[in-house]
């Protein structure tokens, strides 16, 4: 029993920190139709930079703010100065990211050297809780609350906001949006912020368990992948259904089956195309 | 131009071409020799995707899957004491199809950048597997010690001279079937897709099939560039099935420029010497690596070569 309180919580803590990452991908790819190879660039910059920040000061929270900015303004750099030139054009876009993949690769290599490393926990959430008769570490509940509380952010931000509804606004017809006078080129800076944002906080959360080496970006990126293509493409619900789905099922095959804990996560995604080719939430497209 | 002229022309630059390619290695080193055989083997990659990409407009972002499925075959086809080339050609070939036919069936049912998406995902599911498959693949570490194979004709392949020829002459089979393959009424059937797949459709063609049958024939050419990297570099692992790999064929493509078959073959030139060029030069080669890829995206998007096509068109 105590095997199975454990690897769900376990499970769930993974899935928030994905959902962060994925929805990062979701909100850029869904407005943008951009496929961010770097996204998981995000994600080991600002682990990365946040583990810096901590061994200097041992505080998260500072640290969590400078890497945020930091990744917010790599993201606004690459949509404005590169990738607003290649709009709708998939491969240049796919090339360049795949540019910034190698070069913020390297670049971390040369500063943080190959080690992996992991984030020291927040001094607060450095213990234990007991639930029930499992003892469980209290920043992995941590993580949980953060990936819900983000999760609602983000929802409200997209339901009943006007920055939300014009970024719904274009993801459904892109086209109509431009004629209504609104600056598309800022609404796309602002969303290729946040989704580095998104997917930055998920290194520093994320940092302290899953811990950031070379090689950290692609597996984000992957895994990203699969919870967007089962959760369907664009949606913040897919993204959350879709980390909870991947989360778990990657925890349990990992601990059950750890030699195929992929072809636990591959299966899933090959029937959900087969059946749904959009993903669960995504629209039916023509 | 007069009709002699053209010919000429036509006839003339493939022969130099042979002929250079044919003294090549009287001329230059070792080093180069394996520079050219890369060249060749990353070529017949590059047009494989071409298959897709260039020639039916689907944007495929997982190429590499079929490469490393042959790939692999190959490794262990050779680890298990199986060292004819032609069994694992064969093989290679047959498994890359196969993954292609398997892959096909999920992906085309999108488009545009959802099908890019899923043949992403979709190859890299074969990376992780082959990483983390260790008992079978032994992960990162790949299976080294795969040694040239026997092919009969009384020929060794074991220096290096003679694999470059052979794989010129690999090189040149797989150009031609490609030649005829996309010069048929089927490879014109597949640039009707590519301009317009509605209008394809309202003639009454099976479009889906057309592209699924594509899909296969890329996947197959595909397995034939794996297998050869396998007995070329003696060594497998999951970098086979790498996301660098795919991409870096669409650098080719884009360089090349696509929708002809010299076009990836210039392309696959460009950027195995670039990237030999570089590594030669610094440890952060890969750091200047990623910068050509932005320098070359922002510069020559429609491709080095693409002045040319426009003055043919």
């Amino acid at each position: 029993m105590a095997f199975w309180i454990i690897q769900t919580l376990n499970g769930l803590s993974f899935s928030m920190m994905l959902f962060l990452v994925a929805a990062g991908f979701t909100l850029i790819f869904g407005l943008m139709k951009i496929i961010n190879i770097a996204h998981g660039s995000f994600y080991l910059l600002s682990a990365y930079i946040g583990l810096t920040v901590l061994r200097a000061t041992d505080n998260f929270l500072l640290a969590t703010i400078v890497s945020s900015v930091a990744v917010i303004l790599v993201g606004i750099a690459m949509q404005s100065l590169f990738l607003r030139r290649f709009y709708m054009k998939e491969l240049q876009q796919v090339l360049l990211t795949f540019g910034f993949v190698l070069i913020i690769a390297d670049l971390c290599l040369w500063i943080w050297g190959g080690n992996p490393m992991a984030l020291p926990k927040p001094s607060l959430l450095r213990g234990s809780i007991w639930i029930g008769n499992v003892v469980f570490p209290s920043y992995r509940l941590f993580v949980i609350l953060v990936g819900v509380v983000i999760a609602v952010g983000l929802w409200i931000f997209q339901e009943k906001t006007k920055f939300g509804a014009i970024v719904r606004a274009g993801v459904d017809d892109e086209e109509m949006l431009r004629g209504s006078g609104i600056n598309i080129q800022m609404v796309f800076v602002g969303v290729f912020g946040l989704g580095a944002l998104l997917a930055g906080i998920g290194g520093m959360i994320g940092g302290p368990f899953v811990g950031v080496f070379p090689g950290v970006d692609v597996s984000m990126l992957l895994l990203a992948l699969v919870v967007v293509i089962i959760g369907g493409v664009g949606s913040l619900k897919g993204a959350f259904v879709g980390s909870l789905f991947v989360g778990l099922v990657d925890n349990f095959g990992k601990a059950l089956f750890p030699e195929l804990s992929l072809f636990t996560l591959f299966a899933p995604m090959a029937i959900i195309l087969a059946i749904r080719p959009t993903g669960i939430f995504g629209k039916i497209e023509e | 131009m007069k009709v002699e002229e053209i010919l000429k022309r036509s006839f003339l630059l493939p022969f130099l071409f042979a002929v250079l390619i044919v003294f090549f290695p009287f001329i230059f080193s070792n080093y180069y020799v394996g520079l050219v055989i890369q060249i060749f083997i990353m070529a017949i990659f590059a047009m494989s995707l071409d298959i897709l990409v260039g020639h039916t407009g689907l944007p495929s972002m997982g190429h590499a899957a079929y490469y490393g499925v042959a790939g692999y075959a190959a490794g262990f086809l050779f680890l298990a004491g199986v060292k004819n080339f032609w069994l694992a050609i064969v093989l290679g070939m047959g498994l890359g199809g196969l993954a292609a036919a398997f892959f096909g069936l999920l992906a085309l049912r999108a488009r545009g950048p959802y099908f890019m998406l899923i043949t992403l995902a979709l190859s890299q599911v074969l990376w992780g597997i082959a990483f983390k498959w260790r008992s079978l693949t032994r992960g990162d570490d790949g299976l080294p010690g795969i040694g040239r194979p026997e092919i009969g004709l009384g020929m060794n392949l074991k220096p290096d001279l003679y694999f470059y020829y052979f794989t010129f002459a690999l090189f040149l089979i797989a150009f031609a079937a490609l030649f005829i393959l996309l010069n048929s009424p089927f490879g014109y059937t597949l640039r009707g897709i590519r301009e317009s797949e509605s209008r394809m459709e309202a003639l009454g063609y099976p479009v889906w099939l057309y592209k699924y049958t594509g899909f296969i024939f890329a996947g197959i050419f595909a397995g034939i560039s794996g297998v050869l990297w396998v007995y070329y570099s003696g060594f497998v692992n999951p970098s086979y099935f790498g996301i660098d790999l795919s991409v870096k064929a669409l650098l080719m493509l884009i360089l090349g420029g696509s929708g002809s078959l010299f076009g990836p073959f210039i392309g696959a030139g460009i950027v195995v010497l670039l990237e030999n060029l570089v590594s030669g030069l610094t440890e952060r080669w890969s750091l200047v690596l990623g910068i050509v890829y932005v320098t070359v995206i922002m510069l020559f998007s429609e491709g080095i070569f693409s002045v040319f096509k426009r003055g043919r068109n």
